[in-house]
């Protein structure tokens, strides 16, 4: 990529080659403009998220009640999560199980789904882009689901299958551990499609139109050789963000299973990394144990965020 | 001259064009799919249908279990329950009306303006740090933690923001989110019409705020649906607790929590918050879809 300069030079002074930092110096002071743009938004971003992440990072080598100052245990909390604590070990197998299941489906469906709705026209793009992103702004939407699997046979599932004589007694879909992970998988895939796919629209929405024109005049056949040809080498940027979102949506799921089967589940069946930070964070007070937590969490995240990249580095531009 | 005869009628070659559509694909593949679409879309349609019926049923019907799909005789009377609680509060319901307009609006403009200046730093020019300033922003993303929120509090307690309007606006305006959105975006754009805006003798800022950002309606569109729904959720919660000062959310769910009583209102009030993200939401897509987007470029 051309190296952008944004100010022109007015007097274009000899570069010292000799030392690095000369030449850093040099290149800050020519990219002068962007540093200052740049400075609103990196002075609240440091000051509101940078700084107090920073901050609790140490927390998860404290115990700390919010009460009383933490006090420094070093890694103690870290070994009691992977020795002691039998109930992390279920979640940490829960989460990747999650992970597996919800990330990279609901990363191909949300795209698929905004593929399909890129070939309607303008007003049904609006009307189904509206449709299909309704589930994020309605709040708690997938309380709804608790109607559809409840246990008894009022349930919207159960008095279905009753009806059709497939199950002849009510099945308990979120306190039996067989269904629980299950329904939940497949709730959790309904609500992931929400800003990953609005970002996704917006990458189609954002493609030169030039491009499918020379494609036309190229010989492209169909919708199917447009996409591999040509959206998807230029959506990469866009594929990398929604990428992104699935990988935080899927190993920070808890907030469905919590809602639909309780917080703790039956038998922790449903029971995520987060469930546990959380269980801990706001349930026990143990603030310092609940870091330690979120910091697992955090590298387990950065290696699979590092993975992807440059799996789809491969296929885009 | 002999260069310069009849230049190739390109309207002529498409095999179809049309506005805002895809050249290749048969009307019967576009059936096929807005039939899939459609029965998707039931479902994910449902929730927000269910919670308007629900806003309109009558307490008789509310407790009907199962609940039905449809309401038997419809009735405003939540809606007006819900107005006449809101009018008994203790500081006027318009205040806290104010107080939630006056935050989405604030923390809109301002995000959209601090991530567009930053993202197209961080996509389009390469000066010492570009990478780390990059690295820091999916990092961030990844984040989460159950105890930054305290950390959070400590800071904006330091400087002195609990209980002002500043702890609603300005822990909202600087997200990863956001500028890692529009930076993904703003990296399509063609480096020629940077270059060229530089050789018109145009700066940074007003090469991003004149040549790129009207190149990005699509982003920006998705950009304000996003941040105007996290804005307008505001809750304030334990930064802010004096009255003046609470937004619509927080007083809403403060009425709901009357419990079951109140369940017509919950739905009411769910309702009521729901309609100004949805506005917001149709009319940015609806300015987006209208042309697809070129490159500027024309030759």
């Amino acid at each position: 990529m051309a190296k952008v300069k944004t100010e022109t030079e007015k007097k274009p002074k000899p570069i010292n080659t000799q030392s690095k930092w000369a030449y850093t110096w040099h290149l800050v002071k020519r990219n002068q403009a962007c540093y200052w743009m740049m400075l609103p938004f990196f002075a609240l971003f440091t000051i509101f998220t940078v700084v107090p992440v920073v901050m609790s990072f140490p927390l998860g080598l404290t115990s700390f009640n919010l009460v009383q100052f933490p006090k420094f245990i070093g890694l103690q909390n870290f070994y009691s999560l992977f020795v002691n604590d039998d109930i992390f070990l279920i979640a940490i197998k829960n989460t990747l199980i999650f992970a597996i299941f919800t990330g990279p489906f609901s990363y191909v469906l949300s795209f698929l789904l905004a593929w399909l709705i890129n070939e309607m026209n303008p007003f049904f793009k609006v009307f189904f882009t509206f449709v299909f992103y309704a589930p994020s702004m309605t709040p708690s939407a997938f309380v709804i689901w608790q109607l559809v699997f409840s246990g008894d046979s009022y349930g919207y599932l159960n008095s279905v299958l009753l009806d059709l004589g497939i199950l002849t007694q009510a099945a308990q879909w979120l306190t039996d551990t067989t269904y629980m992970m299950t329904v939940v998988i497949i709730v959790q895939l309904w609500t992931s499609m929400g800003a990953g796919f609005l970002a996704l629209r917006a990458g189609f929405q954002g493609i030169d139109a030039s491009l499918y024109e020379a494609g036309a005049i190229e010989g492209i056949q169909n919708r199917f050789q447009e996409l591999f040809t040509i959206t998807i080498p230029a959506m990469g940027p866009s594929l990398l963000f929604a990428a992104v979102l699935a990988i935080s949506g899927a190993f920070t799921v808890g907030g469905v299973g919590a809602s639909l089967c309780g917080l703790p589940s039956t038998n922790y069946a449903v029971h995520t990394v987060m469930n546990h930070a959380q269980d801990y964070g706001s349930i026990r007070y143990e603030m310092g144990y609940a870091s330690a937590i979120c910091m697992v969490l955090f590298v387990v995240m950065l290696i699979f965020n590092k993975l992807i990249r440059n799996v789809l580095s491969k296929y885009t531009d | 001259m002999a260069r310069r005869k009849k230049p190739v009628n390109i309207e002529k070659v498409h095999v179809k064009k049309s506005k805002g559509k895809h050249i290749n694909g048969s009307l019967a593949g576009d059936i096929c799919i807005f039939i899939l679409l459609a029965l998707l879309g039931i479902f994910m349609i449902f929730p927000l249908y269910y919670s308007i019926i629900q806003s309109f049923k009558p307490i008789s019907e509310l407790f009907v279990f199962p609940p039905k799909l449809y309401v038997v005789a419809p009735t405003g009377e939540n809606f007006s329950n819900l107005f006449k609680v809101a009018g008994n509060l203790w500081v006027p319901f318009s205040r806290y009306v104010f107080n939630s307009v006056f935050i989405t609006i604030v923390i809109t403009v301002l995000h959209v303006f601090v991530c567009c200046c930053c993202a197209y730093c961080l996509s389009k020019c390469r000066f010492p740090g570009y990478n780390f300033l990059n690295q820091l922003i999916v990092t961030a993303l990844l984040f989460t933690s159950t105890a930054t929120w305290i950390m959070q509090f400590v800071v904006m307690a330091k400087m002195g923001m609990i209980n002002t309007y500043w702890a609603l606006i300005l822990p909202n305006v600087a997200t990863s989110m956001g500028l890692y959105l529009m930076r993904q975006n703003m990296s399509t754009i063609n480096d020629s019409i940077i270059d060229a805006a530089k050789v018109d003798g145009a700066g940074a800022f007003r090469t991003c705020w004149q040549v790129v950002i009207p190149n990005q309606k699509p982003a920006i569109a998705t950009l304000i649906i996003f941040v105007f729904q996290a804005a307008w959720n505001v809750q304030g919660g334990a930064l802010v607790y004096e009255e003046d000062l609470k937004t619509l959310p927080t007083i809403m769910s403060q009425i709901a929590a009357a419990g079951i009583a109140r369940q017509g209102i919950i739905y009411a009030s769910a309702v009521v918050l729901m309609i100004p993200p949805l506005v917001i939401f149709l009319i940015a897509q609806s300015n987006v879809m209208e042309t697809m987007a070129n490159s500027g470029m024309k030759d």
